[in-house]
Protein backbone atom coordinates (compact mmCIF):
# COMPACT_ATOMS: atom_id res chain seq x y z
CA UNK A 1 0.00 0.00 0.00
CA UNK A 2 2.49 2.31 1.33
CA UNK A 3 4.67 1.52 -1.80
CA UNK A 4 1.95 1.86 -4.38
CA UNK A 5 0.83 4.96 -2.66
CA UNK A 6 3.93 7.15 -1.49
CA UNK A 7 2.85 10.13 -0.35
CA UNK A 8 -1.49 9.59 0.39
CA UNK A 9 -2.14 13.65 0.82
CA UNK A 10 -0.45 14.41 -2.19
CA UNK A 11 -2.42 11.56 -4.22
CA UNK A 12 -5.81 12.31 -2.67
CA UNK A 13 -5.16 16.28 -3.41
CA UNK A 14 -3.86 16.00 -7.27
CA UNK A 15 -7.29 13.94 -7.63
CA UNK A 16 -9.62 16.13 -5.63
CA UNK A 17 -7.88 19.16 -8.01
CA UNK A 18 -8.42 16.98 -11.47
CA UNK A 19 -11.87 16.25 -10.71
CA UNK A 20 -12.40 20.05 -10.06
CA UNK A 21 -10.86 21.16 -12.82
CA UNK A 22 -12.93 18.71 -15.10
CA UNK A 23 -16.06 17.34 -13.62
CA UNK A 24 -17.32 14.74 -10.94
CA UNK A 25 -17.84 11.59 -13.23
CA UNK A 26 -16.44 7.94 -12.86
CA UNK A 27 -14.32 8.16 -16.00
CA UNK A 28 -12.74 11.04 -14.85
CA UNK A 29 -12.38 9.60 -11.59
CA UNK A 30 -10.21 6.99 -12.76
CA UNK A 31 -8.25 8.78 -15.48
CA UNK A 32 -7.25 11.49 -12.56
CA UNK A 33 -6.60 8.28 -10.33
CA UNK A 34 -3.90 7.21 -13.19
CA UNK A 35 -2.27 10.90 -13.40
CA UNK A 36 -2.03 11.27 -9.33
CA UNK A 37 -0.64 7.87 -8.77
CA UNK A 38 1.97 8.52 -11.63
CA UNK A 39 3.02 12.13 -10.45
CA UNK A 40 3.10 10.74 -6.88
CA UNK A 41 5.89 7.75 -7.95
CA UNK A 42 7.47 10.88 -9.84
CA UNK A 43 7.55 13.16 -6.48
CA UNK A 44 9.03 9.79 -4.77
CA UNK A 45 12.31 9.96 -6.87
CA UNK A 46 12.61 13.44 -5.86
CA UNK A 47 12.91 11.84 -1.98
CA UNK A 48 11.34 15.07 -0.15
CA UNK A 49 11.28 15.22 3.17
CA UNK A 50 8.30 13.31 4.65
CA UNK A 51 5.85 15.48 7.04
CA UNK A 52 4.99 13.69 9.86
CA UNK A 53 1.59 14.91 10.87
CA UNK A 54 1.00 14.06 14.73
CA UNK A 55 -2.44 15.98 15.62
CA UNK A 56 -4.05 16.41 12.42
CA UNK A 57 -7.42 17.26 14.19
CA UNK A 58 -5.74 21.01 15.15
CA UNK A 59 -5.30 21.91 11.42
CA UNK A 60 -9.46 22.95 11.21
CA UNK A 61 -9.06 25.20 14.51
CA UNK A 62 -5.54 26.51 13.18
CA UNK A 63 -7.07 27.07 9.78
CA UNK A 64 -9.99 28.89 11.42
CA UNK A 65 -7.51 30.92 13.71
CA UNK A 66 -5.83 31.87 11.01
CA UNK A 67 -8.79 33.11 7.97
CA UNK A 68 -9.83 35.28 11.02
CA UNK A 69 -6.12 36.84 12.21
CA UNK A 70 -5.87 37.40 7.83
CA UNK A 71 -8.86 38.98 7.45
CA UNK A 72 -8.42 41.51 10.46
CA UNK A 73 -5.21 42.36 9.53
CA UNK A 74 -6.86 43.14 6.31
CA UNK A 75 -9.02 45.65 7.64
CA UNK A 76 -6.39 46.99 9.60
CA UNK A 77 -3.92 47.83 6.63
CA UNK A 78 -6.84 49.14 4.80
CA UNK A 79 -7.16 51.48 8.03
CA UNK A 80 -3.64 52.12 7.82
CA UNK A 81 -3.29 52.80 4.00
CA UNK A 82 -6.56 55.45 4.03
CA UNK A 83 -5.77 57.25 6.56
CA UNK A 84 -2.35 58.10 5.24
CA UNK A 85 -0.01 60.30 6.73
CA UNK A 86 -2.19 61.65 9.08
CA UNK A 87 -1.41 59.03 11.60
CA UNK A 88 2.16 58.21 13.28
CA UNK A 89 2.70 55.49 12.37
CA UNK A 90 6.81 53.57 12.37
CA UNK A 91 7.39 49.62 11.23
CA UNK A 92 10.64 48.01 11.93
CA UNK A 93 12.23 44.68 11.96
CA UNK A 94 11.46 41.85 14.35
CA UNK A 95 13.65 38.71 15.65
CA UNK A 96 11.86 35.89 16.72
CA UNK A 97 13.54 32.84 18.48
CA UNK A 98 11.80 29.85 17.55
CA UNK A 99 11.74 26.56 18.57
CA UNK A 100 9.99 25.06 15.92
CA UNK A 101 12.46 23.21 13.48
CA UNK A 102 10.30 20.77 11.49
CA UNK A 103 10.76 21.76 7.95
CA UNK A 104 7.29 21.95 6.92
CA UNK A 105 6.22 23.76 10.00
CA UNK A 106 8.55 26.00 9.19
CA UNK A 107 6.62 26.48 5.64
CA UNK A 108 3.20 26.32 6.88
CA UNK A 109 4.77 29.61 8.82
CA UNK A 110 6.32 31.49 6.56
CA UNK A 111 2.94 30.91 4.48
CA UNK A 112 0.81 32.29 7.69
CA UNK A 113 3.38 35.05 8.34
CA UNK A 114 3.48 36.22 4.53
CA UNK A 115 -0.28 35.78 3.66
CA UNK A 116 -1.28 38.15 6.80
CA UNK A 117 -1.28 41.62 5.63
CA UNK A 118 0.90 43.58 7.94
CA UNK A 119 3.95 40.81 8.62
CA UNK A 120 6.23 39.76 6.22
CA UNK A 121 8.89 36.97 6.91
CA UNK A 122 12.62 38.61 6.20
CA UNK A 123 14.95 35.87 7.03
CA UNK A 124 15.24 32.35 9.13
CA UNK A 125 18.56 31.38 10.69
CA UNK A 126 18.67 27.41 10.80
CA UNK A 127 22.11 27.86 13.03
CA UNK A 128 20.05 29.75 15.58
CA UNK A 129 16.16 29.29 14.56
CA UNK A 130 15.61 33.04 15.45
CA UNK A 131 13.29 34.51 12.75
CA UNK A 132 13.51 38.14 11.45
CA UNK A 133 9.74 39.50 10.49
CA UNK A 134 9.00 42.79 9.53
CA UNK A 135 5.91 44.38 10.93
CA UNK A 136 4.17 47.13 9.47
CA UNK A 137 2.45 48.76 12.35
CA UNK A 138 4.92 48.10 15.48
CA UNK A 139 4.29 49.41 18.74
CA UNK A 140 5.66 46.37 20.85
CA UNK A 141 8.51 44.19 19.75
CA UNK A 142 7.51 41.58 22.65
CA UNK A 143 3.53 41.82 21.84
CA UNK A 144 4.43 40.79 18.71
CA UNK A 145 7.48 38.03 19.54
CA UNK A 146 4.31 36.57 21.78
CA UNK A 147 1.84 36.69 19.42
CA UNK A 148 3.89 34.66 16.94
CA UNK A 149 5.43 32.48 19.83
CA UNK A 150 1.58 32.13 21.31
CA UNK A 151 -0.67 31.99 18.48
CA UNK A 152 0.99 30.03 15.67
CA UNK A 153 4.19 28.28 16.16
CA UNK A 154 2.63 26.35 19.64
CA UNK A 155 -0.13 24.35 17.48
CA UNK A 156 2.12 24.15 14.51
CA UNK A 157 4.59 22.29 17.17
CA UNK A 158 1.98 20.14 18.32
CA UNK A 159 1.23 19.06 14.88
CA UNK A 160 4.33 18.50 13.36
CA UNK A 161 6.64 17.95 16.38
CA UNK B 1 -33.55 45.77 -10.61
CA UNK B 2 -31.34 43.18 -8.86
CA UNK B 3 -29.63 42.50 -11.87
CA UNK B 4 -28.95 46.34 -11.95
CA UNK B 5 -27.16 46.07 -8.73
CA UNK B 6 -24.99 43.38 -10.04
CA UNK B 7 -23.90 44.96 -13.17
CA UNK B 8 -23.37 48.21 -12.05
CA UNK B 9 -21.24 46.79 -8.95
CA UNK B 10 -19.29 44.44 -11.34
CA UNK B 11 -18.53 47.08 -13.69
CA UNK B 12 -17.48 49.39 -10.71
CA UNK B 13 -14.94 46.60 -9.58
CA UNK B 14 -13.56 46.10 -12.89
CA UNK B 15 -12.83 49.86 -13.05
CA UNK B 16 -11.28 49.93 -9.51
CA UNK B 17 -9.31 46.77 -10.76
CA UNK B 18 -7.91 48.58 -13.86
CA UNK B 19 -6.96 51.31 -11.39
CA UNK B 20 -5.21 49.18 -9.41
CA UNK B 21 -3.40 47.81 -12.36
CA UNK B 22 -2.44 51.53 -13.38
CA UNK B 23 -1.06 52.45 -9.66
CA UNK B 24 1.52 49.27 -9.98
CA UNK B 25 2.15 49.98 -13.64
CA UNK B 26 3.27 53.54 -12.47
CA UNK B 27 5.35 51.26 -9.86
CA UNK B 28 6.93 49.57 -12.10
CA UNK B 29 7.71 52.88 -13.90
CA UNK B 30 8.84 55.08 -11.02
CA UNK B 31 10.87 52.19 -8.99
CA UNK B 32 13.19 53.69 -7.46
CA UNK B 33 14.95 49.98 -7.22
CA UNK B 34 14.27 46.92 -9.34
CA UNK B 35 12.71 44.44 -6.16
CA UNK B 36 9.57 47.17 -6.25
CA UNK B 37 9.50 46.88 -10.23
CA UNK B 38 9.14 43.08 -9.40
CA UNK B 39 6.97 43.17 -6.39
CA UNK B 40 4.34 45.38 -8.70
CA UNK B 41 4.57 43.06 -11.38
CA UNK B 42 3.96 39.94 -9.63
CA UNK B 43 1.01 42.05 -7.84
CA UNK B 44 -0.30 43.30 -11.80
CA UNK B 45 -0.70 39.88 -12.61
CA UNK B 46 -2.93 38.92 -9.28
CA UNK B 47 -4.82 42.33 -10.48
CA UNK B 48 -4.98 40.61 -14.37
CA UNK B 49 -6.07 37.75 -12.74
CA UNK B 50 -9.34 39.31 -10.56
CA UNK B 51 -9.68 40.68 -13.97
CA UNK B 52 -10.18 37.38 -15.55
CA UNK B 53 -12.61 36.33 -13.13
CA UNK B 54 -14.45 39.51 -12.67
CA UNK B 55 -15.26 39.09 -17.12
CA UNK B 56 -16.16 35.74 -15.88
CA UNK B 57 -18.86 36.56 -13.45
CA UNK B 58 -20.29 39.53 -15.81
CA UNK B 59 -20.65 37.30 -19.19
CA UNK B 60 -21.76 34.04 -17.12
CA UNK B 61 -19.10 32.26 -19.20
CA UNK B 62 -16.86 29.70 -17.19
CA UNK B 63 -13.87 29.96 -19.66
CA UNK B 64 -12.87 32.80 -18.12
CA UNK B 65 -11.53 30.88 -14.98
CA UNK B 66 -9.04 28.78 -16.96
CA UNK B 67 -7.78 31.70 -17.93
CA UNK B 68 -7.22 33.32 -14.84
CA UNK B 69 -5.69 30.06 -13.68
CA UNK B 70 -3.17 30.10 -16.33
CA UNK B 71 -2.57 33.76 -15.73
CA UNK B 72 -1.98 32.92 -12.17
CA UNK B 73 0.34 29.92 -12.98
CA UNK B 74 2.36 32.41 -15.61
CA UNK B 75 2.92 35.09 -12.95
CA UNK B 76 4.10 32.96 -10.38
CA UNK B 77 6.84 31.51 -12.61
CA UNK B 78 7.85 34.82 -13.93
CA UNK B 79 7.96 35.87 -10.76
CA UNK B 80 10.49 33.24 -9.33
CA UNK B 81 12.20 34.04 -12.10
CA UNK B 82 13.06 37.20 -11.16
CA UNK B 83 13.32 37.54 -7.93
CA UNK B 84 16.14 34.67 -8.75
CA UNK B 85 18.02 36.67 -11.12
CA UNK B 86 17.99 39.77 -8.37
CA UNK B 87 19.48 37.32 -6.24
CA UNK B 88 22.82 36.49 -8.50
CA UNK B 89 21.90 38.18 -11.57
CA UNK B 90 21.52 35.39 -13.38
CA UNK B 91 18.23 32.85 -14.15
CA UNK B 92 20.00 29.41 -14.96
CA UNK B 93 22.65 28.66 -12.34
CA UNK C 1 -25.75 40.52 -19.13
CA UNK C 2 -29.63 39.20 -19.73
CA UNK C 3 -28.09 36.10 -17.16
CA UNK C 4 -28.48 38.00 -14.33
CA UNK C 5 -31.87 38.65 -13.99
CA UNK C 6 -32.30 34.68 -13.15
CA UNK C 7 -30.69 35.25 -10.29
CA UNK C 8 -32.02 35.03 -6.95
CA UNK C 9 -32.09 38.52 -4.69
CA UNK C 10 -29.65 37.52 -2.40
CA UNK C 11 -27.31 35.69 -4.99
CA UNK C 12 -27.29 39.22 -6.53
CA UNK C 13 -26.59 40.98 -3.61
CA UNK C 14 -24.02 38.65 -1.63
CA UNK C 15 -22.01 38.67 -5.35
CA UNK C 16 -21.95 42.23 -5.76
CA UNK C 17 -20.96 42.86 -2.32
CA UNK C 18 -17.88 41.05 -2.77
CA UNK C 19 -16.78 41.34 -5.63
CA UNK C 20 -17.07 45.09 -4.46
CA UNK C 21 -14.86 43.95 -1.42
CA UNK C 22 -12.28 42.25 -3.22
CA UNK C 23 -11.45 44.95 -5.69
CA UNK C 24 -11.89 47.31 -3.10
CA UNK C 25 -9.33 45.57 -0.85
CA UNK C 26 -6.87 45.19 -4.79
CA UNK C 27 -7.24 48.76 -4.94
CA UNK C 28 -6.43 49.55 -1.79
CA UNK C 29 -2.91 47.20 -1.75
CA UNK C 30 -2.16 49.43 -5.07
CA UNK C 31 -2.60 52.85 -3.40
CA UNK C 32 -0.22 51.57 -0.84
CA UNK C 33 3.13 50.31 -2.99
CA UNK C 34 2.34 54.30 -4.03
CA UNK C 35 2.05 56.10 -0.39
CA UNK C 36 4.79 53.52 1.23
CA UNK C 37 8.33 54.80 1.79
CA UNK C 38 10.54 51.99 1.75
CA UNK C 39 10.77 48.66 0.13
CA UNK C 40 10.19 46.62 3.49
CA UNK C 41 7.16 48.51 3.75
CA UNK C 42 5.69 47.74 0.19
CA UNK C 43 6.08 44.35 0.75
CA UNK C 44 2.67 43.90 2.98
CA UNK C 45 0.58 46.45 0.20
CA UNK C 46 0.30 43.80 -2.50
CA UNK C 47 -0.54 41.13 0.45
CA UNK C 48 -4.44 42.83 0.65
CA UNK C 49 -4.94 41.97 -3.00
CA UNK C 50 -3.70 38.55 -3.08
CA UNK C 51 -4.92 37.45 0.67
CA UNK C 52 -8.83 38.93 1.08
CA UNK C 53 -8.97 40.22 -2.46
CA UNK C 54 -8.64 37.07 -4.44
CA UNK C 55 -10.61 35.60 -1.63
CA UNK C 56 -13.54 37.83 -1.73
CA UNK C 57 -13.73 37.82 -5.61
CA UNK C 58 -13.11 33.74 -5.47
CA UNK C 59 -16.37 33.52 -3.19
CA UNK C 60 -18.05 35.85 -4.98
CA UNK C 61 -17.49 33.28 -8.39
CA UNK C 62 -18.49 30.72 -6.47
CA UNK C 63 -21.67 32.12 -5.22
CA UNK C 64 -22.59 33.39 -8.31
CA UNK C 65 -21.98 30.32 -11.04
CA UNK C 66 -23.78 27.81 -8.19
CA UNK C 67 -26.99 30.55 -8.17
CA UNK C 68 -27.08 30.39 -11.86
CA UNK C 69 -26.61 26.60 -12.68
CA UNK C 70 -28.13 25.54 -9.55
CA UNK C 71 -25.32 23.21 -8.34
CA UNK C 72 -22.40 23.81 -6.31
CA UNK C 73 -19.32 24.93 -7.96
CA UNK C 74 -16.00 25.26 -5.99
CA UNK C 75 -13.43 25.55 -8.57
CA UNK C 76 -12.64 29.09 -7.29
CA UNK C 77 -11.62 27.68 -4.56
CA UNK C 78 -8.38 26.16 -6.39
CA UNK C 79 -7.37 29.80 -7.51
CA UNK C 80 -7.89 31.22 -3.75
CA UNK C 81 -5.88 28.17 -2.79
CA UNK C 82 -3.14 28.58 -5.21
CA UNK C 83 -2.57 32.15 -4.49
CA UNK C 84 -2.68 31.69 -0.87
CA UNK C 85 0.29 29.02 -2.11
CA UNK C 86 2.64 30.87 -4.33
CA UNK C 87 2.58 34.89 -2.78
CA UNK C 88 4.42 33.53 -0.08
CA UNK C 89 7.38 31.68 -2.31
CA UNK C 90 7.40 34.51 -4.44
CA UNK C 91 7.92 37.43 -1.31
CA UNK C 92 10.26 35.57 0.19
CA UNK C 93 12.36 34.56 -2.42
CA UNK C 94 11.93 38.74 -3.89
CA UNK C 95 12.74 39.94 -0.15
CA UNK C 96 15.79 38.00 0.18
CA UNK C 97 16.74 38.87 -2.65
CA UNK C 98 16.39 42.53 -1.84
CA UNK C 99 17.55 41.85 1.86
CA UNK C 100 20.93 40.52 0.00
CA UNK C 101 21.10 43.51 -2.46
CA UNK C 102 20.73 45.96 0.63
CA UNK C 103 23.36 43.80 2.60
CA UNK C 104 25.98 44.15 -0.45
CA UNK C 105 25.50 47.52 -0.82
CA UNK C 106 25.52 48.47 2.55
CA UNK C 107 22.88 51.37 2.13
CA UNK C 108 19.52 50.80 3.72
CA UNK C 109 19.07 50.53 7.10
CA UNK C 110 18.97 46.42 7.50
CA UNK C 111 19.81 44.04 10.45
CA UNK C 112 23.24 42.70 9.72
CA UNK C 113 23.32 39.09 9.37
CA UNK C 114 24.69 38.34 12.53
CA UNK C 115 21.73 40.14 14.09
CA UNK C 116 20.10 36.76 14.02
CA UNK C 117 22.43 34.81 16.09
CA UNK C 118 21.65 35.67 19.89
CA UNK C 119 25.26 34.65 21.26
CA UNK C 120 27.20 36.52 18.43
CA UNK C 121 29.56 35.78 16.06
CA UNK C 122 29.33 36.07 12.61
CA UNK C 123 28.04 33.80 9.86
CA UNK C 124 28.65 33.57 6.24
CA UNK C 125 26.83 35.44 4.35
CA UNK C 126 26.59 32.76 2.13
CA UNK C 127 24.66 30.22 4.37
CA UNK C 128 21.38 31.23 3.44
CA UNK C 129 18.38 30.29 5.15
CA UNK C 130 15.96 27.25 4.30
CA UNK C 131 12.36 27.78 4.73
Amino acid sequence: MSRAFPYPLLTAGLLLMWLLLTSFSLGQFLLGAVVAAAASRAMAALQPSKPRLRRWQLIPHLLGIVTLDILRSNAAVFGIIVQGRRRERSSGFVAIPLDLRDRTGLAVLSCIVTSTPGTAWIEYAPESGVLLIHVLDLVDKDEWVALIKNRYEAPLMEIFE
Amino acid sequence: MTADILVWSVIAAQIMLVVAMGCYAWRVVRGPRAQDRVLCLDAMYVCAMLLALTVGIRTGSGVYFEAALIIGVLGFASSVALAKFLMRGEVIE
Amino acid sequence: MTHASDLPTWAAVLTALLVLIGAGLTLAGAIGTLRFGSFYERVHAPTLGTSWGTGAIALASIVFFSALGSRVVVHELLIAFFITVTTPVTLMLLVRAAIYRDRTEGTADVPARSALKPSGGNIAPGSDGAG
